[in-house]
């Protein structure tokens, strides 16, 4: 028996561990992606960028649900805050294995309204686990997983690189600063996922021709003030050209960095 | 009033808490206030955080906070920042405080800016800088709610003594009941971890093997440096996961990143680019990432990287 105070959401059966598993999914720009900035530096320019799904998402956190559901059995869900340009990304989790899909209409202006928006959603349905990437790789935040396990007054398992389900209680190893911390939780729980936690699936024809009939439900937002405004950006300076020593030179480039850059 | 949560580990200040104070203290200097510490759990000398400006440490020593939970620890910090009425919750923008940041930030009705990079502009409110699109842009955000929560990017400051110890008040929030249980930590010993290094001394596919990594690790060793390596490299199982840097491994950003033999393909860039010195060793002088380096050396590494090695030794000899 757990000694936890994780309680149940209504819809966990004790008797089968069927697992109801919404994951969350965001696009990004594509890794190769040049970015450049439109509108006074206020938005992204996104002629010519290729978006692709957050790559923790897909690789790690929807993985893992799928492999949790084919050996418990259970459901896993797609959510996503954005519009209709996400379906591509919808279709594509619906693909590699995910049973259907739920987008909120908005375009959301913080991570907060997005943790708000799949919160609501959690509420209404009857999910046992969360899964989310450990970060985007477009804003770096990592803030929106927290913020949802602090709506739903759940636990939070960040940055996992191993989660095993026994019975009702899941065993996860979490990075941190040099190593490795072990836990162990209940459902429900909130948990974002990095890398070792699954292996990327590719999506194959079956599936492909499958995600077509899937259900993704559109639904409206709830909508409410941000917390943030992304107000501008700016591009680096570009770098001055590199110094190119001599490798017989290895004593000057000591000294280079002793003196010049001042970094040893 | 600026609240600064510090981590600990063993009960000592790390760093990254270090830093956390350090912006703290800098902010509350900026915003004519002042900075008080927040020191949870177990800790050998929460007064230590006067030395880097905090005028006075909360210190929350109940026992059901020697081990991590983000959400027993956000309504300790969220309870302090009630306490002390502060404006600005500041932590580092590390594993636990990117797990705490958005659970504060929620319970604080605040709005939560991640990984900032330098002291907010106050002139109109709390406009703060952070990199995005890793390391491609920096983003200007503004923050628009009475509080604000900020995590502090690694690296981006550098820990200042500024004073002494510092008066310590017993805190004893309210705490909710623990949900997650710490079975134990895992700790790689002896090297400084990734996020925290300042030299990092990093090696890709160019080194052919695993077996080859001897000159690597000895020439990390004569720097004091951590060592990393590219994606490939740890997918093949050469080097373990954790040294994995870039878009979809680790974020650094050291003063010195040496990279060897690695091609400096964009999603390797995005996770050092914000490295202040860049040291290129490669054979190809057309490998991309002369681009980004400050200094290079096109050669082969394995006459080059041992040539360094010595170097750096005859260095520490002749002074
Ligand atoms: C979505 C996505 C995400 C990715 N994320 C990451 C990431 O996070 N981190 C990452 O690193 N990669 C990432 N990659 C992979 C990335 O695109 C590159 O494939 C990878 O970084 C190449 O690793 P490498 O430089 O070690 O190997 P290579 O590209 O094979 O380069 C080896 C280099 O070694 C040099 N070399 C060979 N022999 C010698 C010698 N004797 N002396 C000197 N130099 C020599 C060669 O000239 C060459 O430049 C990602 C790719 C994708 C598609």
């Amino acid at each position: 028996m757990s000694t936890f105070a994780g309680t149940k959401t209504p819809g966990f059966d004790l008797n089968s561990l069927r697992m109801n598993i919404l994951v969350g999914v965001i696009k990004t720009p594509d890794t190769t992606a040049k970015i450049a900035f439109t509108d006074n530096n206020t938005r992204l320019d996104t002629q010519g960028v290729a978006f692709i799904m957050n790559p923790y998402d897909e690789w790690y956190a929807l993985v893992r649900a799928l492999e949790i559901k084919e050996a418990v059995g259970g459901q896993v869900t797609l959510i996503a805050v954005g519009d209709a340009e996400y379906d591509q990304i919808l279709r594509k989790g619906l693909a590699i294995g995910a049973d259907d899909a739920i987008r909120i209409d908005t375009e959301a202006m913080d991570s907060f309204q997005v943790a708000r928006e799949i919160a609501r959603q959690v509420r209404a349905g009857s999910y046992d686990l969360v899964f989310l990437g450990k970060e985007t790789i477009d804003h770096n935040g990592s803030e929106v997983g927290a913020m949802l396990a602090e709506l739903l007054d759940w636990p939070f398992l960040s940055y996992a690189n191993k989660l095993e389900l026994n019975g009702e209680v899941a065993t996860v190893n979490r990075e941190i600063e040099g190593g490795v911390e072990t836990m162990e939780v209940s459902p429900p729980f909130v948990l974002s996922a990095a890398k070792g936690l699954a292996e990327q699936r590719i999506p194959n024809m079956r599936g492909i021709m499958m995600a077509k009939t899937k259900p993704l439900q559109v639904v409206a937002p709830e909508q409410g003030d941000a917390r943030v405004r992304f107000a501008s950006y700016t591009l680096p300076k570009e770098k001055s050209s590199v110094r190119l020593i001599a490798p017989d030179q290895m004593d000057e480039l000591v000294r280079l960095l002793k003196e010049e850059a001042k970094v040893l | 009033m600026v609240l600064v949560y510090v981590e600990t580990t063993g009960g000592e200040i790390r760093k990254a808490g270090q830093e956390a104070l350090t912006y703290g203290r800098k902010l509350a200097d900026k915003a004519v206030t002042t900075c008080v510490a927040l020191v949870l759990g177990k800790a050998t000398d929460p007064a230590g955080a006067g030395r880097y400006g905090a005028s006075r440490v909360l210190h929350a020593g109940d026992g059901a906070l020697d081990a991590f939970e983000s959400g027993l620890y956000a309504s300790a910090i969220a309870a302090a920042a009630r306490q002390t009425g502060a404006r600005f919750v500041v932590m580092a923008h590390s594993a636990n405080g990117k797990s705490l940041a958005g659970r504060v930030a929620v319970r604080l009705e605040a709005g939560c800016v991640s990984a900032v990079n330098d002291l907010p502009d106050l002139s109109g409110g709390c406009a703060v800088r952070k990199g995005v699109y890793s390391g491609k842009a920096m983003a200007e955000v503004q923050v628009l709610t009475p509080v604000a929560v900020l995590t502090v990017a690694g690296n981006a400051i550098q820990p200042v003594v500024v004073g002494d110890k510092a008066p310590v008040e017993p805190f004893a929030p309210e705490l909710p009941a623990r949900k997650v249980r710490v079975k134990g930590v895992d700790k790689v010993e002896g090297l400084v971890p990734l996020p925290e290094a300042e030299i990092v001394v990093s090696a890709g596919r160019g080194m052919k093997g695993p077996e080859n990594w001897g000159i690597v690790e000895e020439l990390a060793r004569e720097l004091g440096a951590t060592t990393a390596c590219s994606r490939p490299v740890a997918d093949s199982g050469w080097r373990p996961h954790h040294e994995h840097v870039g878009q979809t491994g680790i974020a650094i950003r050291p003063n010195l990143y040496i990279a060897i033999g690695i091609s400096g393909a964009i999603q390797h860039l995005a996770g050092v680019n914000r490295s202040k010195v860049i040291v290129v060793i490669n054979k190809d002088p057309e490998a991309p990432f002369f681009k980004a380096a400050d200094y290079g050396v096109v050669g082969d590494l394995f006459e080059v990287v041992p040539r360094l090695t010595e170097a750096i030794r005859r260095s520490k000899g002749s002074h």
